[in-house]
């Protein structure tokens, strides 16, 4: 899941680093993501993992970094099942 | 007796008194000659509270370059309330062809073809283009009157198609155009509330479009990038934003390229005041006819 975070913000993020090097933990607006990218980012996602994000997770803190944004994930992709 | 609210009562109202002229479309109503004079006074108390601040005075007609509004990213945000400028550049068969299907009543907007120029969607936006490059330390203040055009056709008196705003725009360091903003919230506040308009001030958040606005407008809010003094004029509940306040960050920096003096992208902020809004605050408070207004209202708006 991880890659596919990664190729996402990769095409969608607009960042001034490497997607594919930055840690997990690293702040994703301190890398250039604007409010405009994480909603493509958003979007990107829901299209990949078949999920939509309930308004309450629309937030800054749930893109914020690689591991807040698999959390959501996860857990939206667990409500599916 | 508890002041009661009713958006239709109050438009009534304004009719009545020759405040507003109805024209058929909703919000793109005539203004009497009491209303522009109360509105004109207005602009003058603003004028008069600012006269220190020295601001660089600037007009702007009602439309902005393409370009421009295509580079600030307003349809990424707010597709539904732009209105782009299209004009007839056809030949003869053409021109016969647009004016049968027009007196047939048959659609002929394919006829036209898109401008370069667009109806001005807020009122800071023509002056960026002029801030490219670095400024000075001490920033740069910006001063218009500009109407806006939004598409949100209404019958509610408070939300128009046009209107006109009255804008400072401040460009500098992240401290110059925070502060600035922090003095005018409260500049705002206590000039509307010495009107006698039971004003508050509040963080609020645009009319983003869609799903992915109603994140924008959740990140716009936890950063506390807008306030609004808000007053009741048609509702008690929800209350009219009478004077917004946005603060930019580096948007429009980095859009228009504009650097502060140690090479950093410059922060941008801005204020306006819905001038109509704030003259049908004072109509709605203090009732249609200015002469029968408070005296410390009048000694205000008509200083001797």
């Amino acid at each position: 899941m991880i890659e596919d975070i990664r190729a996402i913000l990769k095409e969608h993020g607009r960042l001034s680093v490497d997607a594919g090097a930055l840690a997990v933990d690293a702040d994703l607006y301190q890398a250039g993501l604007t409010s405009h990218a994480s909603v493509n980012v958003m979007l990107a996602l829901e299209g990949k993992f078949d999920i939509e994000f309930p308004d309450r997770m629309l937030k800054r803190g749930v893109f914020e970094s690689i591991s807040s944004i698999q959390a959501a994930v996860e857990e939206l992709t667990a409500g599916a099942k | 007796m508890a002041t009661q609210y009713s958006s239709e009562e109050l438009y009534q109202n304004l009719v009545r008194h020759k405040l507003i002229i109805p024209v058929g479309v909703p919000g793109a109503f005539g203004r009497g000659a009491v209303f522009e004079d109360v509105l004109a006074r207005f602009n003058d108390v603003v004028t008069r509270l600012a006269k220190n601040d020295g601001a660089e005075v600037m007009a702007f007609p009602p439309v902005i370059d393409r370009q421009v509004f295509e580079k600030s990213e307003f349809l990424d945000s707010f597709p539904q309330l732009a209105g782009t400028v299209f004009s007839f550049m056809g030949n003869d068969a053409q021109h016969k062809e647009l004016s049968q299907r027009m007196h047939d009543k048959k659609p002929w907007a394919d006829l036209q073809s898109m401008t370069g120029v667009v109806l001005n969607p807020a009122a800071c936006y023509p002056v960026y283009p002029s801030f490219t490059g670095t400024v000075p330390a001490e920033g740069r203040l910006v001063d218009m009157q500009n109407w806006v055009f939004r598409h949100e056709p209404s019958p509610e008196p408070t939300r128009m198609q046009a209107f006109r705003v009255r804008e400072f725009v401040r460009v500098g360091t992240p401290d110059l155009v925070v502060d600035w903003r922090n003095m005018w919230l409260q500049r705002g506040l206590e000039l509307l509330q010495s009107l006698g308009l039971p004003a508050r001030s509040d963080v609020a958040s645009d009319p983003f479009f869609g799903r992915g606005g109603r994140m924008l407008a959740a990140s716009q809010k936890e950063q506390r990038l807008k306030f609004e003094v808000l007053i009741p004029v048609i509702s008690e509940e929800k209350p009219t934003a009478c004077c917004s306040f946005n603060y930019h960050q580096e948007h429009f920096g980095k859009i228009f390229e504009i650097y502060t003096p140690d090479g950093a992208l410059a922060q941008t902020a801005c204020l306006g005041f819905g001038m109509e809004r704030v003259c049908m605050a004072l109509f709605k408070t203090h009732g249609c006819v200015p002469s029968e207004w408070p005296k410390s209202v009048r000694d205000i708006l008509w200083p001797a």
